[in-house]
């Protein structure tokens, strides 16, 4: 019975995800040996191929550094100083990393866009012309948006390993004549470089495989292998390129994961010895004017293009307030690209997201009770299958899906699937600590009490793991809802979802297309805001990495 | 060598850590800072290592004024209570951190890592990585590495506090024996009085923010400025005063008591009179005149090795005023006295004092 329970998971990532996989191989290298060396020479020869490798990799490249840049500082405010509003900035530094590309990427073009709130008022301030600000379709624009994006995994992770380092080692430092330089790079650097190691591979996977912005803010100009992966498939319907480009970035993402968890295991060894967090209050004026500083720019950074969206959704062109935009939804245009009013995206989304739920938290629970039993084959199983989710890109994904799933890949499930296999990580990774921090006395004095093994679960696990079930919750709720790669290569024209709304409409010439993108990317921004509120109320006290 | 002038310092409006402290430190003289916890001895430390600013007053080194110099150009050691050693250098690199910081060449500090090592007895301990050391090898290690740059001051914060017992001792010893052979001079901080007495040349007793006596072990031993210093060396027949007879002769509640030398204190109230837990001789009369016989009733005794320790009620009624903790030697008796036995004892006057209060 329990092995039927524990065989559930393992058969889910093996239909949908392992299955998939090894269809995308068979498209790129044919039925013979010779057929895919042929397959693979050609995509070889094409400088097209090797345009989109180069370009993928080095604005990667640039944006991790970009955001190391940014997130060091703040983490160093954020893991030695305990000021007002600490708890709240964290809160804050969850918004970035769990907003939907669809909702930052129009954000930011509401903000320092063309027609940007930004450039408007800076035209009218000094009776400009043209916009002073000029990055709508520039690498710069992109490069932003992931450094906004990302900022946060570094604040998390060196921050969180930051704190626990033990001031007396700068100290020590200080006594044995080192300058406040040379104990950085002697002591505290070379104490974080695993940290820091850790978030920017992680950084530079996100940025590797980043679909959505490169898609919304960089039109033609901009492909990385994500983007010409749906190019190549949708646009040009190319299987074996598409599948051969796929193959590719599978194995630049395994690399980066495979290197990535095991930085992380060394971190996670070395946390575990030292739990204390030692932040302190600002002593002097110079440190506080340091820790408000950082402050401003976390809340700027973060509100800003989002504050920005909202303000621009309510905004008639130049002109007055208007409700227009919101009203528009509900039409169905005949000149429009939607088949229905748009706003019944918003239910199609609820729907998907709620059907995401039914299939992530029971596959989660039960994947996370599997991988705590002690010498269980599922386990073993389990564990690195559970991961390779989390290097696979979901465009890669919805690609699988389209070329193994038959006839079954206009079914109405698919998007819930695809988005359940993508949320499944972050189930487990919420779940499981808990579990692993359950102690196992109380189970034994609750059976020692009396307990028969169903009322145990029920008055001792379940209450403590509420919590970490309902963070799992809000996190696979908000990444259905934001889904953007896998559903739009799989989901029926005529059941968009919220982001292939505002990614459609954004496409389309006129001021009321673009307001209806506005509009609806507000209230995708809104739903989302929600369950990220309840991520931050319901989180652990303990949980400073991500 | 080193003074330090009325230093206060406020964490809080109302949380005022240091209220004045003036102290001096001989050259070659190992000071203990000794008090409970949270009376601003650590701060004090860090004040003198420039971890932490004072809010007034002067720290000098050498008659140079140093209170805003910054602590790496200080030239004073410091050793953590948890050491603080760098997780990612190995043993010979934490010793020679310090001299790295100074600029040495490479050849002088291989062979002042050696010499270090040889002196906290962990020769052949160069490559070790810091995370495979017990708790005795870290403390050396850190000790060798405060010392390697050759520290004008030496401060230690708790330095044996992180180890157990009989680790603690030994540690103690070899302390005492590698400070005294170096000549360095060390300040250092510790809350357990037997720590102080075993290290310390002199022991400046610190009390929520201020000293309350400054002296060498043994005189402070024999003459507490006032019974919180007393209490806090372990001390805990400390009698009310109810009146003097005369200069020599104070009455207290289990009786009156002639003491060797006159008491300038003449008032009844204010002071007490402190009676030694090793002043009295169990069963028969010492020769010498300054015993006086008291006759009492056991209520606790305990067996601690080469000592025992009982509890006497002087009185019927067992009043905290009537009762008496002494110390006898083992040696030479079979069977302690039990509880409730009638026990008689010859108390010498010659150690009692009399303690101001405070």
């Amino acid at each position: 019975m329990q092995a039927a329970l524990y065989a559930l998971p393992v058969l889910f990532l093996t239909i949908f995800y392992l299955y998939p996989l090894l269809a995308i191989l068979r498209v790129s290298f044919g039925a013979s040996l010779a057929e895919a060396m042929e397959q693979v020479s050609a995509a070889l020869r094409s400088p097209g191929f090797w345009r989109v490798l180069w370009f993928t990799t080095w604005q990667a490249t640039v944006s991790t550094l970009l955001t190391v840049l940014v997130g060091l500082p703040l983490a160093g405010v954020f893991a030695r100083f305990d000021f007002p509003g600490r708890g709240l900035m964290a809160a804050l530094l969850t918004v970035p990393f769990v907003m939907p590309t669809v909702v930052v990427a129009p954000a930011f073009l509401a903000l320092i866009g063309r027609n940007g709130l930004l450039n408007a008022w800076l035209q009218r301030l000094f009776h400009l012309d043209a916009p002073p600000i000029q990055l709508e379709q520039t690498i710069w624009l992109i490069l932003l948006v992931h450094v906004f994006y990302n900022v946060a995994i570094v604040i998390r992770t060196v921050g969180g390993f930051w704190s626990t380092l033990p001031p007396t080692l700068a100290e020590a430092a200080a006594a044995l004549g080192a300058s406040p330089r040379r104990r950085f790079w002697t002591v505290t650097a070379p104490l974080l470089a695993p940290s820091l190691v850790a978030a920017g591979l992680l950084v530079f996977l996100f940025c590797f495989t980043s679909f959505g912005v490169i898609l919304i803010l960089g039109g033609l100009r901009f492909a990385t292998l994500e983007v010409e992966i749906y190019r190549q498939a949708v646009s040009y319907f190319n299987l074996p390129m598409a599948a051969f480009l796929s193959i590719v970035q599978l194995v630049f993402t395994f690399t980066i994961m495979a290197l990535y968890t095991r930085v992380q295991a060394r971190l996670s060894r070395t946390l575990r010895l030292r739990r204390r967090a030692f932040a302190r209050r600002p002593a002097s004026w110079r440190q506080w004017a340091v820790v408000g500083l950082a402050l401003a720019a976390t809340w700027i950074g973060v509100l800003s293009p989002l504050l920005a969206l909202a303000v621009r959704s309510f905004t008639l062109g130049d002109g007055g307030p208007t409700l227009l935009y919101y009203q528009m939804l509900g039409e169905n245009l005949r000149q429009s690209a939607f088949f229905a009013p748009p706003i019944t995206a918003v239910r199609n989304s609820l729907v998907y997201a709620l059907a995401t739920l039914a299939i992530s938290l029971p596959l989660g629970v039960i994947a996370g009770y599997a991988l705590t039993q002690p010498r269980s084959r599922w386990a073993a199983i389990l564990d690195p299958l559970l991961l390779l989710p989390l290097g696979t890109s979901a465009v890669t994904l919805g690609f699988g899906y389209i070329v193994a799933m038959g006839p079954l890949r206009v079914s109405p499930w698919l998007p819930p699937v695809a988005h359940s296999l993508i949320a499944l990580p972050f189930v487990v990774r919420t779940f499981l600590p808990a579990l692993r921090a359950l102690d196992r006395r109380l189970r034994e004095a609750a059976s020692t009490l009396g307990a028969d093994p169903f009322r145990r679960w029920w008055t001792i696990d379940a209450p403590l793991l509420l919590r970490a079930l309902l963070i799992g919750a809000a996190f696979a709720f908000a990444i259905s809802l934001g889904e953007f790669g896998a559903t739009l290569l799989i989901a029926r024209p005529d059941r968009p979802t919220m982001p292939m709304v505002i990614y459609r409409a954004l496409g389309q010439p006129g001021l009321m297309n673009y307001g209806q993108a506005l509009a609806m990317s507000t209230i995708l921004m809104v739903i989302t805001a929600v369950s990220i509120l309840l991520i931050e109320r319901f989180r652990l006290p303990q949980g400073e990495e991500f | 060598m080193l003074e330090v002038r009325a230093i206060h310092k406020r964490f809080a409006p109302d949380k005022e850590v240091l209220q004045g402290v003036s102290l001096t430190v001989e050259p070659q003289e190992i000071l203990c800072l000794l008090g409970p916890s949270g009376c601003g001895k650590s701060t004090l430390l860090r004040i003198i290592a420039g971890l932490e600013r004072a809010d007034q007053g002067q720290v000098l080194l050498h008659g140079s004024d140093i209170t805003e110099t910054p602590t790496h150009r200080r030239s004073v050691g410091l050793m953590f209570q948890d050491y603080a050693l760098f997780p990612h250098l190995n043993v010979a690199e934490n010793i020679a951190y310090g001299l790295r910081m100074q600029g040495v060449s490479v050849a002088e500090r291989r062979r002042r890592v050696e010499e270090m090592l040889a002196l906290v007895n962990l020769e052949g301990y160069a490559n070790r990585s810091v995370d495979d050391l017990s708790g005795g090898e870290q403390q050396r290690v850190a000790l060798a590495r405060t010392l390697a740059p050759n520290p004008t001051l030496l401060l230690l914060d708790e330095p044996v506090a992180n180890l157990d017992r009989l680790l603690r001792e030994e540690l103690l010893e070899a302390l005492r024996r590698i400070l005294k052979h170096l000549q360095v001079t060390t300040i250092f901080v510790t809350h357990d009085q037997e720590e102080a007495f075993a290290l310390a040349d002199r022991i400046a007793v610190m009390r929520a923010g201020r000293l309350e006596q400054v002296d060498a072990p043994a005189a402070l031993y024999r003459r507490p400025a006032n019974t919180f210093v007393a209490a806090f060396l372990g001390f805990r027949n400390l009698l009310p005063i109810l009146e003097w007879r005369d200069a020599y002769t104070v009455c207290t509640p289990i009786g009156a008591f002639s003491l060797p030398v006159p008491s300038a204190a003449r008032s009844a109230t204010g002071f007490r009179l402190l009676i030694p837990p090793d002043a009295a001789v169990l069963d028969s009369a010492p020769s010498s005149a300054t015993y006086v016989p008291l006759v009492g009733r056991v209520i606790d005794a305990t067996f601690r090795g080469s000592v025992f320790r009982l509890q006497v009620a002087l009185k019927e009624n067992e009043k905290d005023d009537n009762v008496l903790y002494f110390e006898f030697r083992t040696r030479g008796r079979e069977v302690l006295p039990a509880q409730g036995e009638p026990v008689q004892l010859w108390l010498d006057v010659a150690q009692l004092c009399v303690v101001q209060e405070g």
